[in-house]
């Protein structure tokens, strides 16, 4: 499968690079020069134009005031959480925000797979990773490490498609960087984003805050993005119409802080590893046991058909756009409400709790009502999911 | 799901849970010979669930695991040659050989695919005319119609780049191997339902006969096993030996004869080394003489290949049901899935693999 082939086609407007002259990415596309700035000022400007971006300066300088609108905003329930509508006073950063900063490398294959692409993923990626820190975010820095030769047509369908997840979510790309490798060297497109973000007073979602009793909830279906991306892979295509669940999981967070408050005790994002890594990391470094219902998980008919054909198990299998809630008891029924409430977390469910064994481990009770202790994944499913 | 869900209910399961408790009068050692039934057993919790009186073994019915290191070295040796891809199961990547597994030889540049079959791999070498595209040919009776309609395709389009490096392995000889052995304590099998999909259960008659043990053909689902665990336990009560079918909509007596004629054309019997376990007489398959130009191992200079097995891996006896992977010294200490002495912690079929995964570690 070629890069270009997908079910995905790109609609929006034409490359603005003059593709008759360059219809790939050359060396000096990343050299300095003339033509890196023809691929800065035609390409990336206009794409996620901004104030702090269009200085071209040698870094990004923010003003303090969006730091303090984003630490003002509420977590609590029952007070405005429009960021907008929060006074910008640097009392919100004293009161006890906190800054939030993460960064991911991308290096998906294929490059467009259904349901998104390297772009969106490397977006939405790091704007979760910072979600999952009870962050808000404010600006996210991009990186491109291009191999020459690539097709500048398929370079502004990734700059395109990580403009529209960095706008639907309202936050600027404030500085970038490209490079490009000799051919052979690279593997087409990688991409490294970083998250700057604010983590708003009375916010505090650490694994060490689970506790005995407390519920673990899943936003919705699991192991969905890798079984799409696998359904594509040279070599492994299977006929699916599995898309991948990249998501920006910021609003379905906000809402689940809003309504939980200080109850909200843990948050994660599982990707790669699925499930099964994300629960066994908290649980180990939580020293918390943790009791699942397998009978619980939410994994729809096609994903739990095409695993059982692999042999690959969901809960290992990679997601995008999927949230782990560990919740007071007390509130676990209004989060989980409030969950639902939300588009991204419409098939929220209880998957399991936290036991008083306080062992590090979990333990899944399996349909017939047999229990086996859940391992991370272990080596490589597949190479490069994401 | 349908067809899946139906064998995984709570409430029939306790049901036969019970059925196996009120049969079982005395201890009865059960051997599983298929991989996949060891991981629904162990994954499903079966093996806790069950009354102390019932054991199960787990057999050598993982084809990655018993795969010799000898064809692992010449698949490397072959890999590394330039101009070839081998193409591969992904399970087969991580299993060592005698010094390094296919992933470090990828990683050293040789170009190893994975693919989920035969056919996948013909079509790297209509698509690559120019390179030699070798296929990994590992398996029991389950996959050789699958390899032997490849081998048949490549013979009829003259695909000359095309060819497999055999590794087939043949069942029934090795559960006359196990049965034969001293220290055997297996007392009734379960059969592997998907080798049986294909081959029937013909050939086990007479090994049920001559060894007086019950043999039950068993699917792969909590409910199957189960099922199976009781029909052999209550043979072994009852004082009974023969072959039973509880995997019938799936398996018939005479199983898939034009999968059998196939294989019968392309394929001829052989003995064949098994990891860990040693040669057992007409265990194994390769290809017949008019497919040859097909069999990697003649068109590469492999012979010259001396495997050297590690001295701490103690795979045979996991693979004959002697030894539980837990009981092995290297489990979870020098040997783990990321860090593997043989190729039960590797394949997603390996007894060891699934005691780690599912968490068995004592």
């Amino acid at each position: 499968m070629t890069a270009t082939a997908t079910t995905t086609r790109y609609a929006g407007p034409a490359c603005p690079i003059p593709t008759a002259d360059y219809p790939t990415v050359q060396l000096a596309h990343g050299a300095g020069g003339s033509l890196s700035r023809m691929l800065v000022e035609k390409l990336l400007l206009p794409a996620f134009d901004n104030p702090a971006l269009s200085v071209l300066h040698d870094g990004a300088v923010l003003a303090a005031e969006d730091l303090c609108a984003a630490a003002g905003a509420s977590a609590s329930p029952g007070r405005s959480t429009d960021a907008s509508m929060a006074t910008p006073s640097m009392a919100a950063l004293r009161g006890g925000a906190r800054l939030a900063v993460t960064t991911d490398s991308f290096v998906v294959k294929p490059l467009f797979f259904p349901g998104g692409d390297i772009g969106s993923l490397a977006v939405h990626g790091t704007l979760n990773d910072l979600a999952m820190c009870g962050a808000r975010p404010v600006a996210l820095t991009v990186a491109l490490i291009i191999e020459e030769g690539f097709a500048m047509d398929d370079l502004w369908r990734v700059v395109t498609s990580m403009r529209a997840a960095a706008a639907a979510a309202g936050v600027p790309v404030v500085t970038g960087d490209t490079k490009v490798v000799e051919r052979g060297k690279g593997d087409g497109l990688f991409i490294n984003t970083t998250g700057l973000g604010v983590v708003p007073a009375g916010v505090d979602v650490t694994p060490a805050r689970a506790r005995p009793g407390d519920a673990i909830l899943l936003s919705g279906a699991i192991a969905v993005h890798g079984m799409a991306i696998m359904s594509v892979r040279e070599g492994l295509e299977f006929e699916t119409r599995l898309e991948s669940d990249s998501a920006d999981l910021g609003p379905l967070v906000q809402r689940i802080l809003e309504t939980g408050g200080e109850a909200v005790h843990v948050l994660r994002d599982p990707t790669r590893g699925g499930v099964a890594s994300a629960l066994c990391e908290i649980a180990d470094s939580a020293r918390a046991g943790m009791l699942l219902d397998e009978r619980a998980l939410p994994v729809p008919p096609e994903v739990r058909g095409a695993c059982e054909l692999l042999g690959l198990d969901p809960l290992h299998v990679a997601n995008e756009g999927k949230c782990i809630a560990i919740v007071a008891p007390e509130r676990e029924q209004a989060i989980l409400d409030a969950m639902r409430s939300h588009p991204s977390g419409a098939q929220a469910v209880l998957v399991g709790r936290i036991t008083d064994r306080r062992d590090g481990r979990v333990v899944v009770r399996s349909p017939i009502g047999g229990e086996r202790i859940l391992e991370p994944l272990s080596g490589e499913q597949l190479p490069r999911i994401c | 799901m349908r067809y899946v869900d139906e064998y995984r209910g709570e409430a029939e399961s306790r049901r036969y849970l019970d059925a196996i408790a009120r049969t079982a009068t005395r201890p009865w050692m059960l051997m599983e010979v298929c991989g996949g039934q060891t991981h629904t057993l162990v994954r499903s919790g079966i093996d806790r669930m069950l009354p102390e009186t019932v054991t199960l073994v787990h057999g050598p019915g993982c084809p990655v695991c018993v795969t010799s290191v000898e064809l692992i070295d010449q698949a490397i040796e072959i890999v590394r040659r330039p101009g070839v891809i081998l193409a591969s199961f992904g399970d087969m990547l991580r299993v060592p050989g005698s010094g390094d597994d296919l992933l470090s030889a990828r990683s050293a540049g040789a170009d190893v695919r994975i693919v989920y079959s035969p056919l996948d791999a013909l079509a790297l070498a209509r698509k690559h005319p120019d390179r030699d595209v070798v296929f990994f040919a590992v398996g029991f009776e389950t996959t050789a119609p699958a390899n032997a309609m490849a081998v048949w395709q490549a013979a009829r389009a003259g695909l000359r780049n095309f060819s497999i490096l055999c590794a087939h392995v043949r069942v029934p000889p090795a559960m006359e191997a196990i049965l034969s052995a001293p220290d055997n304590r297996v007392d009734a099998f379960l059969a592997a339902g998907h080798v049986c999909a294909v081959m029937g259960y013909r050939e086990y008659e007479p090994l049920a006969e001559r060894w007086r043990v019950p043999i039950v053909v068993t699917g792969f689902e909590p409910l199957d096993l189960l099922q199976g665990i009781h029909m052999a336990v209550r043979a072994l009560e009852q004082g009974r030996w023969g072959v039973e079918n509880q995997y019938a909509r799936v398996v018939s007596r005479d199983g898939n004869r034009r999968a059998q004629t196939l294989m019968g054309d392309v394929f001829e019997v052989v003995d064949r080394a098994w990891r860990g376990i040693g040669e057992i007489p007409a265990s194994g398959l390769r290809l017949r003489e008019p497919y040859r130009v097909h069999d990697a191992q003649a068109r590469f200079p492999v012979s010259h290949i001396r495997p050297r097995e590690s001295a701490d891996c103690r795979a045979g006896q996991v693979l004959r049901g002697v030894l539980r992977p837990t009981d092995c010294p290297a489990f979870d200490a020098a040997c783990t899935p990321e860090h593997p002495l043989g190729a039960p912690m590797v394949s997603s079929e390996g007894a060891c693999a699934a005691y780690y995964r599912y968490g068995k570690r004592s």
